[in-house]
């Protein structure tokens, strides 16, 4: 069986290109790899017109201020929300000292030794422990040992444990990023280490460890499991007044609604789900918005 | 470096202060994982005094909230493998020939926007993936799929892979991009065209990165929660049919979670026990993925 004769062609620089099989595969790889990062991208945009789609009917003022209802039709998300605010403000205020301070001894204090790694090691791995693991530990550890009760902090608690490993590595890699001459020239000024830290290194690298925290949070925001797991409730028909009133909160308010079986309670899920995204993508812009304007400020 | 303070004169007491305060942070990560093994081994114990390993291991029928009650694990486990398989076979070809095009092909105006856009993938709430499996992708599927029932294994797990399409790309890419430039130069030098280039140079020489990638990708399927709790129908069957309502073992912790079963009872332990399967099969994952990556970074040149 003898190979058919190669086409000769002419490209644009009048150089002859052999034509071949061999070009064909190449094309289909490139062809098949393009279309296979585009389809998720696609998928995504198919599952953000649905969402939006389904939640149109609901999408009004009222639904933001109204209290949850046995009728879809006036049924809203004020606890849910207010919920998910103080669950936030409460999960960044214990996850950041927290995560900070940890990426700080990892990185300024730590000798390289089994101690050190034994921790590096940890964090690495806490950030793969599925999150409704979390919710058995909340469980056990702030609702029943702590007699947390099913309370906004219990809740904090465990959502802010869950996020604590992105916040660390967040906050490690901003402290890398501070040359060795701006710490050495502190502490020739005569800083100590305290010193030098509170007063240039953590200054001059705050935006990158406040992208790494608005990320947790919006990781945090999102987060259902674990507060099924310890106990939050799914039907609130009151604002949470204090650290220890039972609350909700918007992702479990939208895993209620679409567990059941009324499409017009999915159409309810659907607006919830809005508001939810809307959140994120927000928390989600100011954090590119602002790693955008760090890489401009510091040139070395 | 205390050494060199002393000259001077004794470390002033705000030193110490914020030393022994950081180190107290970074202990902390070690209490969490301490208190999350304490946790499951002991309610675990607890379950096991009352129901044998023997029984967990080996009854087919998992049926704790009824009046006749069973422990086997495996209809459990077979869901979650279930869910997990149908995750992999979307995610695994899905993000690996994206990782090769961000790689690869991408100029590097393209690489700067795609990736971003792939990163919104993974931080979408899982609730909201849950909510399109059930409405929009599984009456879709129905008129493809004969048989397919409104709560089903395939729709969800189709779900779940596209949302660890971007783990499975990123790290893949990462592994990608580190094969020294010189293997493809070489590659072409030999007449070798973009297809054999890439499947057998490249690919091969990251083949540990990629590996690592995948498993990472098996270890958030089997953890995922929501999406099959929402999608999948909470009822533990003994099957690998996807068309039929199952439950995984995560699903099975929500649904206990969910009703007011009394602490301290047998079925309220149940969910510790299948929390600690989940986590040490999670571990292992992650172990072996995290020690994949190091012969990565510790061998790039092979």
């Amino acid at each position: 069986m003898s190979t058919p004769p190669p086409r000769v062609e002419r490209d644009a620089l009048g150089i002859e290109r052999v034509k071949s099989r061999r070009d064909l595969f190449d094309r289909i790889l490139i062809g098949t790899s393009l279309a296979a990062l585009v389809l998720p991208l696609f998928a995504l945009l198919v599952l953000f017109g649905d969402v939006f789609g389904d939640a149109l009917p609901r999408l009004h003022w009222d639904f933001l201020s109204s209290y949850p209802s046995r009728h879809a039709a006036q049924a809203g998300i004020l606890p849910a929300f207010v919920g998910t605010l103080c669950l936030m403000v409460l999960t960044a205020a214990m996850t950041v000292p927290i995560g900070i301070g940890a990426a700080i001894y990892l990185e300024e204090y730590a000798k390289q030794n089994w101690f050190s790694r034994l921790i590096e090691l940890n964090i690495a791995n806490l950030a793969g422990v599925p999150s409704i693991i979390y919710g058995l530990l909340g469980l056990e550890l702030f609702v029943r040992a702590l007699e947390w009760g099913r309370s906004l902090l219990a809740g904090a608690a465990t959502l802010s444990l869950l996020v604590l490993p992105i916040v660390i590595l967040a906050s490690r890699e901003a402290l890398r990023t501070v040359p060795a001459s701006v710490r050495e020239a502190a502490w020739a000024l005569g800083a100590g280490r305290w010193a030098a830290l509170s007063r240039v290194i953590v200054p001059m690298c705050l935006p990158g460890m406040l992208t790494g925290v608005i990320l947790a949070m919006a990781r945090a925001i999102g987060e259902t499991a674990p507060l099924i797991t310890i106990g939050a409730l799914t039907y609130v028909a009151f604002l949470p007044d204090s650290l220890n009133s039972p609350f909700t909160a918007l992702p479990i308010q939208v895993f209620n609604w679409v567990s059941r079986p009324q499409s017009e309670f999915h159409t309810n899920a659907a607006a919830g789900i809005v508001v939810l995204l809307v959140v994120m993508l927000t928390l989600n812009a100011v954090a590119i918005r602002l790693r955008m304007r760090l890489q401009k400020r510091y040139q070395w | 470096m205390s050494k060199d303070v002393s000259i001077i004169g004794r470390e002033p007491w705000s030193e110490r202060v914020a030393r022994s305060a950081f180190l107290v942070c970074g202990a902390l990560s070690i209490f969490v994982t301490a208190g999350i093994v304490f946790v499951l081994v002991s309610q675990s114990w607890g379950f096991f005094a009352e129901v044998s390993p023997w029984q967990f291991l080996g009854d087919t029928q998992w049926t704790p909230l009824f009046a006749d009650k069973h422990y086997g694990i495996w209809p459990l486990l077979t869901g979650t493998l279930l869910t997990t398989a149908i995750a992999a076979a979307v995610a695994l070809p899905t993000g690996l020939f994206a990782a090769i095009y961000l790689s690869e092909f991408a100029t590097p105006r393209a690489r700067q926007l795609l990736k971003p856009a792939l990163e919104v993938l993974a931080g979408v709430p899982t609730v909201v993936y849950g909510y399109f499996a059930l409405t929009f992708l599984t009456p879709l599927l129905q008129r493809v799929v004969p048989g397919l029932a409104g709560f089903n294994a395939l729709s969800p797990g189709i779900v779940m892979g596209l949302m660890i399409v971007p783990i499975v790309a990123s790290l893949s890419e990462d592994a990608l991009f580190a094969v020294p430039p010189s293997l493809r130069e070489g590659a072409y030098a030999l007449g070798a065209g973009r297809l054999a280039t890439t499947f057998r140079v490249v690919v091969p020489a990251a083949v540990s990165g990629i590996g690592a990638s995948v498993i990472l990708g098996f270890s958030r399927a089997i953890g995922e929660t929501m999406v099959v709790a929402i999608a999948a129908g909470q009822q533990p069957t003994l099957t690998l049919d996807p068309r039929v309502p199952i439950a995984t073992m995560t699903a099975y912790i929500v649904q206990v979670s969910l009703g007011d079963t009394p602490t301290g009872t047998t079925e309220y332990r149940t969910i510790f026990a299948v929390g600690l399967g989940l986590f040490l099969m999670t571990l292992v994952l992650n172990l072996l993925s995290s020690s994949l990556r190091r012969r990565l970074t510790a061998g790039g040149q092979s």
